[in-house]
């Protein structure tokens, strides 16, 4: 469904993105994930047509973004990540503003304002004028300009940003529902925020994609050790001796007492193996109480330095420095 | 027909702010006693025609206040969405740049029909105490929409530079009043000189119709002027894909 190839973009002498280069498939929703000012909203226009690519090419849904603009932006829907929508109109208004400029017209257009009210919970302020609304329901404008014209392609940059954690629900669940007939690239620079509802990640770090995967690969290979954390209540005992017998665990290391009898560990296991059940039954096997056991997944800033410890640094140069160096 | 949806928008934004019906409301204010204080001027000391008695002071001055207000109307057509980030949303609908310049121009035009279409009263009621030739007045008209839709091409030019209004009016005013000032101070110029600015000054092309002299020189003249600007927006608004939005 949308295909980059190199993409590059240059403001002056600054390379914004550098040779981003991924595909992704019908009805897939994907994550753009990296830190601000990584690249990820740079790319995100390029898709959605705000302008076009220094050098590269994307083509969306069988349309180059650049020899076929037009028809390329008729499919895709964007949310930018500053929202800006006009203030001095009301709600439907504005949404059938947006209808015509896509070039809608009658039942549809009634239809998709219609769908667009509903999924983004708008009905409430439909008359109201945009510029007085909170955020939140701003933002919801904002998804909801997105989805008329039902595009197959979405393009949200960073579309939780600012909402309350009801609303940020309510947009899980509603790009959830959108899985398998729109294919949706959504940013973030929130781990857990991707790991909810894409199905792939593009990591993405200086202009550059560091890796594509699924979330849950990602955080396998880039442990180099599996963690462990677990709480266990054991007045009458060491827990720390008898779990660093258990075979297979490299190192048990308390951490912050949670308080009331219970001790918290962190517990470092042989890479690829899953001790989980044998701790559970060593600690149960012992007579004290197992109140939480859970694997440690990585932040986004240990997936980072790491990415970029076995990555970046002893293949390539840095942009930075590429950018002193001669030609 | 993209560019009339972008034309409803702005119309809508226009009249959806108080500040379009400030400026009507001094532009109507100016030019009704304009046409007043010319009218007693014509019947205290006379002139022998209406079109150059009456018509040509009328026009004249009110030409003047014309290039008081246009620049106001422009002035947010592109710097406003360029500030508020609107323009990002817009490049990403299915559109052409051609129809966003149309749409915009076309709107700041009727705009300036709205605000003056309503400086015909005064002729009018004086028309029904005293019949007179309307042609000349018409021509004296028709020279102020090919004026004012030339500040139009001008300030949407400028407007699409920057994303400041102030500097947007500025600027505006800044090119247009050189383009009135060039023959100005006609005695320092040699005379080739002045024939050749005489030629490029919108204000002395502006003359014959104030008259009520149509000449195709001075219509090709605006037209130039108006076509010359818009592709300058076009230009202006196509430096995105060269270079970043901000």
């Amino acid at each position: 469904m949308i295909t980059a190839e190199n993409l590059t973009k240059y403001f002056g002498t600054f390379a914004a993105i550098e040779n981003v280069s991924f595909e992704v498939g019908r009805g897939e929703i994907i994550g753009f994930l990296g830190p601000n000012g990584a690249g990820k909203s740079t790319t995100m226009r390029i898709l959605a047509g705000v302008y076009p690519p220094t050098r590269g090419r994307a083509v969306v849904a069988g349309y180059d973004i650049v020899r076929d603009a037009l028809r390329a932006r008729a499919v895709v829907g964007y949310f930018p990540e500053r929202v800006s929508l006009y203030g001095d109109m009301t709600v439907t208004a504005y949404l059938a503003y947006v209808a015509a400029m896509k070039g809608l017209e009658g039942t549809r257009a009634r239809q998709d304002m219609a769908y667009a009210l509903a999924s983004c919970s708008l009905e409430p302020v439909r008359t109201r004028v945009i510029g007085t609304l909170s955020k939140g329901y701003r933002q919801r404008v904002g998804i909801a300009q997105a989805l008329i014209g039902a595009p197959r392609v979405l393009i949200l940059d960073e579309p939780t940003a600012g909402l309350d954690p009801e609303q940020v629900a309510e947009l899980r669940s509603l790009i959830r529902e959108l899985r398998g007939e729109r294919t949706v690239i959504l940013s973030s620079h929130v781990l857990s925020e991707i790991e909810a509802t894409c199905d792939r990640v593009i990591i993405i770090n200086r202009g550059r994609v560091l890796a594509v995967d699924t979330p849950t690969n990602l955080n396998r290979q880039l442990r180099r050790t599996s963690e462990v954390y677990l709480e266990v209540v054991a007045p009458d005992g060491d827990v720390v001796q008898t779990l660093r017998a258990v075979p297979g665990v490299l190192s048990v290391e308390p951490r912050a007492n949670p308080g009331d009898g219970a001790s918290a560990l962190l517990v470092a296991t042989e890479e690829g193996r899953d001790l989980r059940e044998l701790i559970a039954a060593t600690v149960v096997g012992h007579g004290w109480a197992l109140r939480e056991l859970r694997p440690v997944m990585l932040s986004l800033e240990e997936i980072f330095l790491s990415l970029v410890a076995t990555k970046e640094s002893a293949t390539e140069t840095p942009n930075e420095v590429r950018r002193h160096l001669p030609a | 027909m993209k560019f009339a949806v972008i034309c409803r928008r702005e119309l809508y934004a226009y009249f959806a702010s108080f500040v379009a019906y400030v400026l009507v409301a001094v532009f109507l204010v100016l030019s009704g006693y304009f046409f007043y204080s010319d009218l007693i001027f014509f019947i205290l000391f006379g002139g022998f025609t209406l079109p150059t008695g009456l018509w040509q002071f009328f026009f004249l001055d009110t030409r003047q206040v014309t290039l008081l207000v246009l620049p106001l109307v422009t002035m947010r057509l592109f710097a406003e969405e360029k500030k508020l980030g609107t323009m990002e949303l817009l490049w990403t609908y299915p559109v052409r740049d051609g129809d966003i310049v149309a749409g915009k121009f076309l709107a700041a035009t009727l705009f300036y029909l709205v605000m003056l279409l309503p400086t015909v009263v005064g002729p009018a009621v004086f028309f029904a105490f005293h019949r007179f030739e309307i042609a000349p007045m018409l021509t004296g008209y028709l020279g102020m929409l090919l004026l004012g839709m030339a500040f139009i091409a001008c300030g949407l030019f400028v407007s699409s530079l920057t994303e400041n209004q102030v500097v947007s009016a500025m600027v505006t005013y800044g090119i247009l009043v050189l383009f009135w000032f060039l023959t100005w101070n006609e005695e320092v110029a040699n005379e080739q000189l002045v024939r050749l600015l005489l030629g490029v000054s919108l204000f002395d092309h502006f003359f014959n119709f104030a008259r009520g002299v149509i000449d195709t020189r001075d219509i090709a003249y605006f037209l130039l002027f108006i076509a010359f600007f818009l592709f300058l927006t076009m230009q202006s608004l196509a430096v995105r894909t060269w270079r970043g939005v901000r």
